[in-house]
């Protein structure tokens, strides 16, 4: 029997340790002349690219590290001295900014890049990985995954169209393949491409388990705070054991809290849904800006967008692991435009499974592709629900263009909001 | 009898309230804030009393208001402007359903509920743009006091377009126009019509509801009243307090406060 005091907070401590430990093994490769894959949060390709022992560099993670640790205004204004214009994503020119430093960053060193390796699923991602392969001569793959991008998602698994889907992206994973073997010299190992399939099957159930857990009110963890720590891990051990491992002890720890009611909020007055990038350069007291009046977020899109698909719990089919690989893909980074196009309807039935009180829109400058969609969406889920919506723009690099004292009166206004429409419910059906 | 105070501190000026049980504005004060918010907020208040002739000791009840509300420290509580200027705008103006507020920094739009209760705000991005602070950029640049910019603006026949949203920027295209002999007037209108069009836009964003009242220091003037008229196609509610929207509103919360039985014993001073 674990005692309480040992599980609840559990996760946090230990996915910030993972986190920690995986930046010091990118540290010591990069000391040792090692070089990685490198890759995004939507369609990271972690399965195949673990399968051939290669380490994985995701530069969304380690941009988003120097904004939390505020030093991001320094790596921006060294790309802005390089010619990137302010309006570039702020992730990619702080990225740009270690390059140019040789991998230095706010956690250590960046090992080089042996191969640069995108998806359609982000506008960005494309030209960014360009920028490697142009950089440091390297051979770039980018997956064309097939998308509707319409309101209903694309082709339904089982039908036709989404065959047709599942073997155009199965051809590219097989390239990719090839891609590895030739970078590093060794030939697929099927049952070692098993056994990395398995641990993302148990981390994607995992997973899915600690997002239905957040449903129990009081919600048990903070889908800001502590879902930026997981998400973290989710994507960075993504198909190891270690990530398995974390998320079926996370689930232990959640269940626990359910079952004794142990709110990550002394006193939970509102239940609020995020939608967007959280703002990194003041990451704690935007948190605490919601915190301090009793507002906890329940649930958050970027535990959607940014989880590569896991959130939906897919299970590949370890009997055929490359045609599997291609539906998750096909699923999981679907799902994921989905989170940034079309998002109304989702949210209307979170709104629902979470007893929401409220949403926080947060659109960013640095990206147009999360963003551009929000004030639409916020005027559909309004229309469709009584219920407080907030839009407060910012970024999740670029501190210049976070205004605490701007942000804090609309927040402030949001809670008074909140505040008067409890008192109008509650007259009406006294 | 007891009495209730607003304390607005904005970014440019201060306004602050007193008044009665019966919700009546019995002292009103307008100051400049300046770099002291801290005795801007008191000197306001102070004023206030002495316009109404009302005891500080009578007063049982203060709430800040304004971006410098929690420097109001002889207050009782903090309310967002947002929800002081909808409170302030249904009580003046019963029906009303949409505010918008222009300010010397933010311009706000507000659709309310008939008690003043907040559905929906949309205020201005992070820059100034659409605010009174370019109605005041213009001001130094024609060297023309600001009271009077309504009046001069009306006389346009063929008003310029202005197209920057920058307030530094304005500076200079207001500038640029005169150099090229525009009339005064028709480049000031100008002006007003580029902050008008932001503040329609602000105001469709949450849903444009009549009947509107426009509160906040810009709703004493004259052009930018008549160019929201015609922008809008409907009158806008201004009345001769609609600069003290939100210190009313702030005085009406405390005024709740104390009849809920909430409040401090008399004499708010800290």
């Amino acid at each position: 029997m674990i005692a309480e005091q040992d599980l609840v907070g559990r996760g946090a401590v230990e996915g910030a340790r993972l986190m920690r430990d995986w930046f010091a093994r990118l540290d010591t490769a990069a000391e040792r002349k090692e070089t990685a894959a490198y890759v995004f949060v939507m369609g990271s390709l972690a399965e195949i690219l673990r399968a051939f022992d290669m380490h994985l560099v995701f530069p969304e993670i380690n941009s988003l590290q120097t904004a939390v640790r505020h030093v991001a205004h320094e790596y921006l204004g060294m790309a802005e001295d390089y010619g990137y214009s302010p309006d570039v994503c702020g992730y990619v020119k702080a990225d740009v900014a270690m390059q140019l430093q040789g991998g230095k960053h706010s956690m250590g060193r960046l090992p080089k890049p042996a191969l640069a390796l995108a998806t359609n699923a982000c506008n960005t991602y494309v030209k960014w990985a360009e920028f490697w392969e142009r950089y440091y001569k390297i051979p770039m793959v980018t997956l064309d995954i097939p998308g509707s991008r319409r309101v209903g998602g694309g082709a339904a698994p089982g039908s036709d169209d989404f065959e047709r889907d599942r073997r155009y992206l199965e051809v590219q994973l097989r390239e990719l393949i090839t891609e590895c073997e030739r970078i590093t010299g060794k030939s697929l190992d099927l049952d070692r491409l098993r056994e990395v399939l398995d641990f993302t099957n148990r981390m994607a159930a995992a997973w899915k388990r600690v997002l239905e857990l957040n449903q129990t009110r009081p919600a048990l963890f903070n889908a800001l705070v502590d879902g930026t720590v997981y998400l973290g891990v989710l994507n960075a051990l993504r198909g190891t054991r270690e990530g398995a491992e974390y998320f079926e002890r996370l689930v232990e720890e959640m269940e626990y809290k359910a079952a004794h009611r142990l709110g990550t909020l002394a006193e939970e007055q509102y239940r609020l849904l995020f939608v967007g990038v959280p703002c990194y350069p003041i990451f704690r007291r935007f948190h605490e800006m919601f915190a301090d009046q009793g507002g906890v977020f329940v649930a958050s899109s970027y535990l959607w967008f940014a989880a590569g698909g896991l959130d939906l719990g897919f299970q590949y089919d370890l009997s055929r692991p490359i045609e599997s690989l291609a539906e998750g893909v096909l699923v999981g980074v679907g799902h994921a435009g989905d989170a940034m196009l079309f998002h109304d309807q989702s949210l209307i039935e979170q709104v629902d499974r979470y007893e929401a009180d409220g949403i926080v829109y947060h659109p960013v400058k640095s990206c147009r592709t999360v963003s551009t969609s929000l004030a639409g969406s916020r005027k559909a889920v309004m229309k469709a629900r009584d219920i407080q919506c907030l839009y407060i723009e910012s970024d999740m690099m670029d501190r210049r263009v976070v205004s605490e004292a701007q942000l804090k009166n609309r927040i402030d206004a949001f809670f008074e909001g909140l505040g008067s429409q409890r008192l109008r419910s509650a007259a009406t059906t006294a | 009898m007891r009495y209730a105070g607003g304390v607005d501190v904005g970014s440019t000026q201060t306004k602050a309230v007193v008044i009665d049980e019966a919700r009546r504005i019995v002292g009103r004060s307008l100051i400049m804030t300046g770099a002291n918010v801290v005795t801007a907020a008191e000197e306001a208040f102070q004023a206030a009393l002495d316009d109404g002739v009302v005891r500080e000791a009578d007063v049982g009840y203060v709430i800040g208001t304004g971006y410098g509300r929690y420097k109001v420290t002889f207050g009782n509580d903090q309310v967002t402007e947002i929800s002081c200027h909808a409170r302030g705008a249904a009580h003046l103006f019963p029906g009303t359903r949409t505010v918008l507020d222009m300010g010397g920094q933010d311009t706000k739009a507000i659709r309310v509920t008939e008690t003043g209760d907040v559905l929906d705000f949309c205020m201005n991005d992070k820059c100034a743009a659409g605010t009174g602070r370019f109605l005041q950029a213009a001001s130094f640049a024609l060297e023309i006091p600001l009271g009077e910019l309504g009046a001069v603006a009306q006389k346009a026949t063929r008003p310029v377009k202005i197209s920057t949203t920058c307030t530094v920027f304005a500076e200079s295209e207001v500038l640029g126009w005169a150099a090229k002999g525009k009339k005064l007037e028709d480049i000031l209108m100008g002006v007003h019509r580029s902050i008008a069009a932001r503040s329609v836009s602000l105001l469709r964003r949450v849903g444009v509801e009549e009947r509107i009242t426009f509160t906040g220091g810009v709703a004493r003037n004259v052009a930018m009243v008549a160019v929201l008229n015609e922008l809008l196609g409907m009158e806008l509610q201004v009345g001769e307090d609609s600069h003290y929207m939100g210190a009313l509103g702030a005085a009406l919360f405390a005024m709740d406060r104390i009849i809920a039985g909430q409040a401090a014993p008399a004499g708010a001073s800290a």
